[in-house]
């Protein structure tokens, strides 16, 4: 059943949001031990919130658009009272005083938070392997990855833990794990979510997104967490689009660019089934009245290195605060400097370790030009590149992912490895655009394939518009 | 681009960043590190002249909002997440070691 079908279920009375949470921690309690999507769950809390949707109900209120609808997040946002360990022993025993902002939302709309979900340490990686509380599989085949860092929200939504979680995307980390387990997931335009209490990674590239089964049911939790916070200085003030009121409307007329670059031609490393595919989704949209067109965008190509020195550069900065005074771990030692150094050797994992290091050197005195000043110049061209194409095109197209689903452990030894398959994902971070990855059939190893769907900034609408014709004209997915 | 990364380089910025490597640990990064900085020299193909870099994907501005005391975190509460306090304040080991 569809989050909009159990939100209007529960709102007119025809099922309780207890039974419906019921029916979800049972399909988690039968396979959690199996898939670990969750960090932590929150079977009582849920309870307590899914009785007050009912009494709610009862008394003749409306509890909201989500009404009883179970949710998890990532746990990477605070939430008041409940620990968030962004899956790393560095912030053990920390228990936020505060909720994010989204996390306010889902709770005023009636959702139901019943967990928290798996992600790599501090959301960087790109397969949920580098959680210090161990890894997340695929639910669709337990010896593979479920992508990453959202791994845990993405396998929670495949696996029909919950219909609708939320994750967070600073090179992918939504739109990855979301084809890799086929389902939706959605990167925003930066700004259009509110940041406030996700805790940062590289703030002038993280943004939370919506996974869903299927495209309206994202629409529709995008619909409850966007809109200015005056919480979050980068929030964007003008009023959210109106996704839901779009759907059905089709690509009639829209001129849409398949990227040259990320699609096979001028890349390495994108796999003939996912090409396939792409070039099928393509084929769909033109059925469905579009003109769809390959086109360059010369500069992303260059993204992968860009982002690979930017974000660690922020993240150097960002994860200073972890120190041991205030909050999480404190190792003990004779001295400040001391205790610092143990807190932090300790308490972060060697993914972390190896981004603070890369970015603290790209931001070091002698390097700065020539690894910092350079990407931030590419990410001028790639901006640039995509202000071009979008004088042209009204949507971009490419897939998500170069691969399907990869084995466990078959990429955590060589880390360039694992960055590589963010490729197709980073350029819309670093432009700030929104993008989508949207389930379109399987691979020849019958797990699930991305296409990813490009906007220009504010451009949800029409990416949301072309995720609809591409889910209704999808081949059959993945067998669970 | 510019020379390779040394494992003098990244135990310098290990010594910056607060952590401590153990030798293998040293050995293994500095490849690694070595490795990441190799495929971002494909950023010296462009001419990048005359372009001004980005830092930000929105034109930021500062925001201001009305100079009223709004809703603020409790003390205590924060306090509460510290490993260690005294006097609500947080509570650090000495910051200069014996002979310093």
């Amino acid at each position: 059943m569809s989050a909009r079908d159990l939100a209007e279920a529960v709102r007119s009375g025809a099922r309780s949001a207890r039974s419906v949470l019921e029916e979800h921690l049972d399909s988690i309690a039968a396979r959690e031990p199996e898939i670990h999507a969750f960090n932590v769950v929150l079977a009582d809390e849920a309870r307590t919130a899914a009785d007050e949707v009912d009494r709610r109900v009862a008394a003749g209120e409306d509890p909201g658009p989500l009404a009883g609808v179970p949710v998890a997040v990532k746990d990477n946002m605070c939430t008041r009272g409940i620990p968030t360990t962004c899956s790393s022993r560095i912030l053990e025993g920390w228990i936020p005083p505060y909720d994010a902002t989204v996390v306010d939302r889902l709770a005023a709309a009636g959702a139901i938070l019943v967990g928290k979900t798996n992600l790599d340490e501090f959301a960087m990686g790109s397969s949920t392997e580098n959680s210090a509380f161990g890894v997340t599989r695929n639910p669709l085949d337990t010896t593979k990855v479920p992508g990453g860092s959202s791994g845990g929200s993405a396998a929670a939504v495949a696996a029909g833990f919950v219909p609708l979680s939320l994750g967070s995307d600073t090179g992918g980390s939504i739109r990855q794990p979301a084809a890799l387990c086929g389902v939706v997931g959605v990167k925003p335009t930066y700004g259009a979510v509110s940041r406030y209490g996700l805790v940062a990674f590289a703030s002038s590239l993280d943004q939370i997104g919506p996974f869903a089964r299927t495209v309206s049911d994202a629409a529709l939790l995008l619909e409850v967490i966007a809109g200015h916070d005056p919480l979050d200085s980068t929030s964007i003030p003008e009023p959210p689009a109106d996704l839901t009121s779009v759907l059905d409307q089709g690509v009639e007329g829209m001129r849409i660019g398949i990227i040259e670059e990320l699609s096979g031609d001028g890349l390495e490393g994108i796999a003939g089934d996912v090409r396939a595919r792409l070039a099928e989704a393509a084929a769909a949209l033109e059925a469905a009245g579009a003109t769809v067109e390959t086109t360059s965008v010369p500069s992303t190509v260059y993204g992968l290195s860009a982002y690979y020195v930017i974000a660690p550069a922020e993240a150097s900065s960002n994860l200073a605060r972890y120190d041991g005074v205030r909050f999480g771990l404190r190792v003990d030692a004779p001295t400040s400097g001391d205790m610092h150094s143990a807190t932090r050797t300790a308490g972060f994992g060697d993914e972390v370790k190896r981004r603070i290091m890369l970015g603290t050197y790209a931001l070091s005195a002698g390097y700065y030009d020539a690894y910092y000043g350079k990407s931030q110049k590419v990410r001028t061209l790639i901006v640039e590149d995509f202000a071009r194409a979008y004088g042209r095109y009204d949507l971009l197209l490419s897939p998500t992912s170069p691969t399907t689903a990869f084995s466990l452990g078959e990429k955590t030894a060589d880390p360039m490895t694992m960055y590589l398959t963010d490729v197709c994902t980073i350029p819309s971070n670093l432009a700030g655009h929104p993008s989508m990855s949207v389930p379109f059939g399987v691979g020849d190893d019958g797990m699930p394939v991305g296409v990813q769907v490009l906007a220009p900034a504010m451009g949800e609408s029409a990416m949301f518009r072309a995720a609809a014709v591409l889910e209704a004209a999808a081949p059959p997915g993945a067998a669970s | 681009m510019t020379e390779r990364i040394t494992p003098g380089d990244v135990a310098h910025v290990a010594d910056l960043a607060r952590l401590s490597l153990t030798d293998d640990e040293l050995e293994a990064f500095t490849v690694q590190l070595a490795d990441i900085l190799d495929h971002a020299a494909d950023l010296d193909a462009l001419d990048l002249t005359d372009v001004e870099p980005t830092a930000h994907p929105l034109p930021l501005v500062n925001v201001f909002r009305a100079d009223v005391i709004g809703p603020t975190s409790d003390r205590d509460e924060v306090l509460a997440a510290a490993p260690s306090v005294e006097e609500a304040q947080f509570k650090v080991p000495p910051v200069l070691g014996e002979g310093q």
